[in-house]
């Protein structure tokens, strides 16, 4: 949920300046996208990974509303009601987001039927979807104000208050480093780093290792900038395609606050796929030194070794 | 997933697309009487394996009579064969592609394959085709046209025509003809690529002959290997012999592995931190022996599967574990590394790293089951331990 949607929700009635005020003392508790307030539905709440994963979510405190499994509606998953359908789900609990922890082949589908709920969140951990799968989704979630994160990531979590994904939950500390990248493990590695350094997160986020994602570095570094309680952005990127490009355009631009960036994969060889389907090089493009040179050119930090990544953080902060 | 020239020609020919008479023969049944039955000569003989570059590396060859493409295609079939695409490894030649040989006037390029950051596939063609297309595409840019198009939509000639408007501007009354043929040609591989899920399909050169036809001269697809489940029709024609067979062992347990040439095994979940380890283990001074990523969610069997691939590979002189669990649980990484152990003996250092979900479980599991382990407490230490360990 943004910041907006809860004004709205809380102080719909108030004149417009008094809603600035409260703006302004509430947005300092903010982190982006998620807060203790985002109530989610697990869509595949039944299945291996994603009856662990909700374990371990109410566990950390995520408001889990509701689950969804087709032809399990009306089962009852550890108190948590199951319903057949997303739309029956939402009108009954009054969720506002989702995670998919489904198969890949009917991955699509979910998120469609999960953009149809009315939910405005939509995380997706499933990886394998096919790649035009993907581009059918994003067509029809185009101008429908609905955020898709992923697929094939970790998740988004705002430390002490939400996590909706996969991500081990003790490692994060609330704090005011955000986080983007298109890893998983990757990213828990850099939160523990700063973890274990008693620098906190505000929000970190996994954009997923896919070709076809639903929310760019760019989205979440303007989030990031926007964001009060944010002061410092760790970026993880990683080879092929042209993302890390259009950030670094993008900072240059847009963000004053400071960056440190990793970007792995500048050793893999080129022309060979290093299992995410967008860590793939070939020719001169979308490898690990021209992505890193532009991001210098803009003044980002980027550490050579992911070991230095917290302690670049810390001494950035000062 | 690749395929060979022959089978991509094959589905050209299915949607709908020209191709050159042809013919392709193994060792047993190539014959003189075969091959003169594809057309009159000259023919060219094409070595199928997976990558380009075939022509520099004598795969390619063209000869003025059936006898003499019998000679050639004899000799190449059971060779094998390197190209500056082969990441210094030779493929096996075992099937040859025999076509009937073709004057060309003038060679195009097409090529369609999915735009990231537009979310959409997106065609790509040019005048100026054949060997030097990067070349092109660096210093000339202008020359080289970009397009994006819906999967969703009508696929037609009339989508297409946009995109070739200035093609042919030099063929006279010719030139609305030669532009209806390559729209024509474009709509029918955009159809191929939406049909059957392909992540790229490149036509270099596409041939304009003396007769003004458009043929596709070579034939490349790729497909997307997480939409093979819906296409067994495509994923038949795998030739599992053009891939690596450390990647085929990995891939029949569902992993990701990719065989390096340096003497540290890295065994890591997410492709990620998997990309990071390497590059950690390079700037520390050692030489990763492969990429491993056991994935999100592995479970104990595919372990012990991807710990048994790193442990038979004879250059490997330490083990790198390196495990952040998320959605893959320590413990069962744990279980999983015991039971390969139990199979093939551990003979070389073994380093692991582990943190996350359930890491104090498998941690215990570790310690319990006697292995002799070096610890590392975080990613640079471990890193560090595996380089010492090889020196």
């Amino acid at each position: 949920m943004t910041v907006d949607g809860i004004l709205r929700q809380c102080y719909g009635a108030l004149p417009q300046d008094d809603v600035g005020l409260v703006w302004c003392s509430l947005r300092e508790a903010m982190a982006i996208l998620v807060d203790e307030n985002t109530k989610v539905i697990v869509q595949g709440i039944t299945g291996s990974h994603g009856s662990f994963h909700a374990r371990q979510m109410v566990q950390y405190g995520t408001k889990i509303l509701a689950g969804v499994t087709p032809g399990k509606g009306g089962q009852d998953f550890d108190g948590i009601p199951v319903f057949n359908t997303m739309g029956e789900a939402v009108a009954k609990t009054g969720a506002n987001a989702s995670v998919l922890y489904v198969p890949a082949q009917f991955a699509k589908d979910a998120i469609l039927e999960a953009a149809d709920s009315g939910v405005e969140l939509i995380v997706c951990i499933t990886e394998g979807i096919p790649a035009l799968d993907m581009v059918r989704v994003l067509k029809q979630l185009e101008n429908k104000g609905i955020r898709l994160i992923g697929p094939n990531c970790p998740g988004i979590i705002t430390p002490e208050a939400t996590k909706i994904g996969i991500m081990p939950g003790y490692i994060h500390k609330r704090g005011c480093v955000g986080v983007v990248s298109r890893s998983g493990t990757l990213t828990y590695e850099a939160v523990w780093q700063m973890t274990t350094r008693g620098l906190g997160q505000s929000t970190v986020i996994g954009i997923g290792g896919d070709a076809i994602l639903g929310t760019s570095f760019v989205d979440c570094l303007e989030l990031f900038e926007k964001d009060a309680e944010t002061a410092a952005i760790v970026m993880i990127g990683e080879i092929g395609g042209a993302a890390e490009e259009t950030a670094a355009e993008f900072i240059r631009k847009n963000v004053r606050k400071p960056v440190v960036a990793f970007v792995s994969g500048s050793t893999a060889p080129s022309g060979k796929r290093m299992g995410h389907a967008g860590a793939i090089i070939s020719g001169g493009s979308g490898t690990a030194r021209e992505k890193v040179a532009r991001l210098r050119e803009t003044g980002v930090r980027v550490v050579d070794s992911p070991a230095r990544i917290g302690e670049t953080v810390v001494r950035t902060l000062g | 997933m690749n395929i060979h020239e022959y089978q991509a020609k094959d589905l050209f020919r299915k949607y709908g697309l020209n191709a050159a008479p042809g013919r392709v023969f193994q060792k047993n049944s190539l014959s003189v009487q075969e091959i003169s039955k594809i057309g009159p000569p000259p023919f060219v003989v094409k070595a199928q394996i997976h990558a380009g570059g075939r022509g520099k590396a004598g795969g390619i060859q063209i000869v003025d009579a059936a006898d003499a493409a019998f000679g050639v295609a004899k000799k190449m079939l059971g060779t094998k064969l390197k190209t500056y695409q082969t990441a210094g490894v030779a493929k096996p030649v075992d099937w040859v592609l025999i076509e009937a040989a073709r004057e060309i006037k003038k060679e195009l390029y097409v090529a369609l394959t999915l735009d990231r950051e537009a979310a959409l596939p997106c065609a790509i063609c040019s005048e100026s085709g054949g060997v030097e297309i990067e070349q092109v595409a660096r210093e000339t840019p202008e020359k080289v046209f970009r397009g994006h198009f819906g999967v969703d939509k009508a696929l037609t000639s009339e989508t297409f025509r946009s995109f070739v408007l200035n093609f042919f501007s030099d063929h006279g009354k010719n030139s609305d003809r030669l532009r209806d043929q390559l729209s024509d040609l474009i709509s029918k591989i955009a159809r191929l690529f939406v049909e059957l899920d392909a992540s790229l399909v490149e036509v270099n050169p596409l041939g304009l002959l003396a007769d003004d036809s458009l043929v596709p001269i070579d034939a490349k697809i790729n497909f997307d290997d997480s939409a093979l489940f819906r296409h067994p029709e495509v994923a038949r024609l795998r030739d599992a012999s053009q891939e690596d067979e450390r990647e085929n062992e990995a891939k029949r347990f569902d992993l990701s592995y990719v065989g390096l040439e340096g003497n540290i095994g890295c065994m890591v979940n997410g492709a990620g931190l998997a990309m990071a380890t390497m590059d950690i283990v390079k700037l520390d001074g050692g030489e990763p022996a492969n990429f491993l990523d056991v994935g999100g969610g592995a479970s104990k069997e595919k372990v012990a599967a991807a710990f048994k691939i790193i442990l038979k590979d004879p250059r490997v002189k330490a083990i790198l574990v390196n495990i952040f669990g998320g959605i893959m649980r320590c413990d069962v990484l744990a279980e999983g590394i015991v039971a390969a152990q139990k199979e093939i003996k551990l003979k070389v250092p073994l380093i692991v790293r582990l943190e996350g979900t359930n890491v104090e479980k498998g941690r215990e599991i570790l310690k319990r089951s006697k292995i002799q382990i070096i610890s590392a407490e975080t990613f640079e230490e471990a890193a560090q331990r595996a380089v010492e360990a090889v020196r």
